[in-house]
């Protein structure tokens, strides 16, 4: 294949890429907006105490604990804290503070508002799509 | 070709070296957290899974980047006759990833978390990665310059390393408050980020393994031909646009779900590639598999093409919903990580370093069974994988009649098979590097000792 076909069809590709990329960092699926400062607070310590590692949102995380994108609405803020408090089998007791138990909680509260992860609930179309 | 007479101790062998050494750390923290599924609460005060899982993937990653750069500079001095732009650069390189690697390793065992998957240590940690891709870029921006052609591997090595630089960025935009505050804009931009960054190290790996492909068969039609460009264009559009596959059930934009749909059923034209070629294959790979190098070139095209079957599978979206958040997931990863991106770098390193030992009888028969056993146990890890995740996606559908810890307890038995055929693959892996490590010692020059 000749050089400058190559770089043509290379050059035209990632700037496909580029603009699909800026396209959707300007458009983003929800737009920006005031968030309670609490929940921001409930990500961070999610993050630092890397509960991904164990838990999934959106069916994305490690697999030796449950999905729990939607577990607010699905159990309770008692349910969830008493797991935090006193741990399982598998998860050690984080000892966090109060603040930072209603942090995560208030975190837990905004994702399972965005949205369904329950697999069960998505509809499958005939041409291989889903609608959630 | 110039080669240094003066100091054996090569740039490229410290990174094979490296990434030896965080390939058997990778193995190690994976089997300990097999383990912790196997014996819920095991170390769980002190070296608990949130620990253990970073540590195992960031170990891995460390270990596929390493190597891909060190083939990138072998290979691309040798094809091109011609010296890296500047091993003070190179150098550099090397130890700011050492330093990051350290500070990872520390912040994960302390339990300093606060990045996302794949990069959980503090986000500070990350210039150090960022400085040393930026050099590498220099390095190899500037050596191609000098290339009298540039045939297809030349071109994807270029698109990896360019790419790893954007999407490592891109990354990292969740600590802008536009993307954090929102959970679906955040996995979203992540996961486009991670999706993509796959694809680039993948483009390193498979661009290193095409020149290998030429350099045994001595014949380099294959990488000036249209099919393999026709290829390559086509795995740039699926690292480009095809990473919407990982978020079909977020509440995201549909285009993007349609678009990675559409970009992803593309792959069916590789794996309709690989079949027809199967024959064709099968008569070289008798040809040349008394080759360490070429034994593991061949197991990773088998490899490929089972976890293309799955990939592809997983990519329609009414499929993905079943396996999406399960073990068949884990399969993939494992699959492409061990099947094809290790087994194709351990080719790479007993290619680049074949003149360095001399394998006795009894040791080459003891790499040979043990080459044997890591893809035998690795079948079965895969296998029940797979099984594991059925058995999660049917859970998945009646989660509320049966609890996450009942269903967990009543997998136990499948996790002790996972355990067991991840040891036996461990300790194959493990044999297969000692002489690659024996190697690494070795006084002896050889032929790519030209960045001193």
């Amino acid at each position: 294949m000749a050089y400058r076909q190559v770089v043509i069809l290379f050059s035209i590709l990632v700037a496909s890429f580029l603009m699909y990329s800026f396209y959707l960092y300007n458009n983003l699926p929800f737009k920006p907006s005031v968030v309670n400062k609490e929940s921001l607070n409930g990500k961070d310590i999610w993050q630092e105490k890397n509960c991904n590692a164990c838990h999934q949102i959106y069916g994305l995380g490690g697999f030796l604990g449950p999905d729990l994108t939607n577990v607010y609405s699905l159990k309770s803020p008692e349910y969830i804290k008493a797991f935090i408090i006193s741990g399982t089998d598998a998860m050690p007791k984080f000892n966090l503070t109060n603040i930072e138990i209603n942090s995560l909680l208030a975190y837990l509260k905004s994702v399972d508002a965005s949205g369904n992860a329950d697999p069960k609930k998505i509809t499958l179309n005939i041409n291989g799509t889903i609608s959630n | 070709m110039e080669l240094s007479q003066t100091n054996n101790k090569s740039l490229s062998t410290n990174f094979f070296a490296l990434a030896i050494t965080m390939l058997i750390l990778g193995i190690s923290f994976g089997l300990l957290g097999a383990l912790q599924y196997a014996i819920p609460g095991f170390l769980k005060e002190v070296f608990s899974f949130e620990k253990v899982r970073p540590l195992h993937v960031s170990s891995v990653v460390f270990w596929i980047i390493l190597a891909a750069i060190g083939s990138v500079i072998v290979y691309l001095q040798e094809f091109g006759q011609i010296k890296i732009y500047s091993n003070k650069l190179l150098r550099i390189q090397f130890y700011l990833f050492v330093v990051s690697i350290i500070l990872i390793i520390i912040s994960y065992v302390l339990g300093r978390f606060g990045g996302k998957e794949y990069w959980e240590f503090p986000p500070i940690i990350s210039i150090f990665i960022l400085l040393a891709w930026i050099l590498f870029l220099i390095n190899f921006l500037i050596t191609i310059k000098r290339l009298k052609n540039m045939p297809v591997f030349v071109w994807m090595w270029l698109t990896g390393v360019i790419f790893f630089l954007f999407t490592f960025l891109e990354s990292y935009l969740w600590l802008l408050p536009y993307f954090k505050t929102n959970i679906v804009n955040d996995m979203t931009i992540q996961w486009k980020a991670n999706g993509s960054m796959v694809g680039s190290w993948n483009m390193l790996i498979y661009g290193s393994s095409i020149y290998l492909m030429d350099k045994i068969s001595g014949d380099q039609k294959y990488s000036h031909s249209k099919i393999a460009y026709a290829l390559f264009f086509l795995g740039l559009i699926n690292l480009l646009f095809n990473w919407g596959h990982h978020i079909y059930t977020l509440p995201t934009h549909d285009y993007i779900k349609h678009i990675s749909y559409v970009v992803s059923m593309t792959e069916f034209i590789i794996l309709g590639k690989i079949i027809y070629q199967w024959k064709a294959s099968l008569s070289v790979a008798k040809k040349h598999f008394h080759l360490l190098s070429y034994k593991f070139l061949a197991a990773a095209d088998v490899w490929l093409f089972l976890n293309l079957f799955l990939a592809i599978l997983m990519s329609i979206p009414v499929l993905n919903v079943f396996t999406h958040g399960t073990h068949i997931t884990v399969a993939h990863v494992m699959g492409t990580t061990i099947g094809i991106n290790t087994f194709l770098l351990l080719a790479f390193c007993f290619d680049i370093f074949k003149d360095k030992f001399t394998l006795s009888n009894k040791w080459e028969s003891i790499v040979n069974t043990s080459f044997w056993i890591t893809n035998i146990s690795f079948l079965f890890f895969w296998c029940t994988l797979i099984l594991i995740g059925i058995l999660k996606a049917k859970w998945q559908m009646n989660h509320t009649i049966v609890s996450f810890s009942s269903f967990m307890i009543q997998l136990q038995p499948l996790f002790y098979v996972f355990f067991f055929s991840g040891f036996c693959l461990s300790i194959g892996i493990i044999v297969i590097t000692i002489p690659l490590v024996k190697a690494f010692k070795s006084k002896k020059v050889i032929s790519h000792d030209f960045s001193n």
